[in-house]
């Protein structure tokens, strides 16, 4: 089984998903007994939580929304014009 | 050849459940509400040109950020010093839980969302990424906020997977240092804390 050292090294390669699956389980058995392994990537994964919360945002601006409408009938006019479709 | 103008409808409204998304991670981009929106609009613009040669099957969402990403590069990325590592010198990658634990052990043995908020509110976050480099802040914002794995963010910048991995070490080291002195300058973290040493 993974010690402590080896366990908090791949704490990322862990949160990324970028382990085996041995490895991972390996991983996981360890913070199931090692209370203080589990608190470091407990941290890390609330740390993330917030970090990913701090940016993340359901609403764009109205005048972003009309816009992007607009682009979407200039490209649909493009399609429909060869010679403008050429020209640009 | 274009497709059928229904296609087309379906697609742009596809697409545009992303557009949140987008326009946040272009805000901590370019720092600025004008640029955000300026090249979430290019972003768009590229997107329904490029439509024909959207293959079925394409994830639409790591598709539309890997435009932004070349947009932003194209737009807005200046001439920029090349960041000089030891200035800085190794972070450790557990910097922030190794000087927290030790002085205020509610807040971090019980490290709730709730309590990590109360850490590292919003705004602090938000000032700590704004703080990153750019080529550190960009992989942090795929990967950390948006979910994407190294081998789409490689795509999407156009570098490997090993770069991926290492600007992402540095970022987010570097933003556990940012945190780090954010919570000091508000008064929550102790200077002394400081020396303590790793067991």
């Amino acid at each position: 089984m993974a010690d402590c050292n080896e366990t908090l090294a791949e704490i990322w390669r862990f949160f990324d998903d970028q382990l085996s699956d041995a490895a991972r389980a390996d991983i996981e058995s360890h913070l199931g007994e090692c209370t203080d392994c589990l608190q470091a990537f407990d941290f890390y994964a609330e740390l993330k939580t917030v970090v990913a919360k701090s940016v993340r945002d359901d609403t764009i601006p109205e005048s972003l929304r009309i816009k992007i409408f607009e682009c979407f009938g200039d490209v649909l006019a493009e399609d429909d014009d060869p010679e403008l479709t050429s020209g640009s | 050849m274009s497709r059928p103008v229904a296609d087309q409808n379906a697609f742009a409204r596809e697409a545009m459940q992303y557009a949140p998304q987008l326009y946040s991670t272009a805000l901590r981009m370019t720092h600025n509400a004008q640029d955000a929106e300026d090249l979430v609009q290019e972003t768009y613009l590229r997107a329904y040109r490029a439509f024909a040669g959207f293959e079925e099957g394409t994830n639409l969402r790591a598709w539309l950020f890997r435009i932004m990403t070349n947009a932003y590069i194209n737009m807005y990325r200046k001439k920029q010093r090349q960041v000089k590592e030891e200035e800085y010198g190794e972070i450790e990658d557990l910097f922030l839980y190794r000087r927290l634990r030790w002085f205020d052990t509610d807040a971090v043995a019980d490290s709730a969302e709730s309590e990590m908020l109360a850490l590292f509110p919003e705004d602090a976050v938000r000032d700590a990424l704004d703080e990153l480099p750019e080529e550190y802040r960009v992989p942090v914002l795929l990967a950390d906020v948006q979910g994407f794995s190294y081998k789409e963010i490689a795509e999407m910048l156009d570098i490997k997977m090993g770069t991926v991995m290492s600007r992402l070490h540095r970022g987010r080291t570097r933003l556990q240092l940012a945190l780090y002195d954010h919570a000091k300058a508000r008064g929550i973290v102790r200077e002394s804390s400081d020396n303590l040493e790793t067991p």
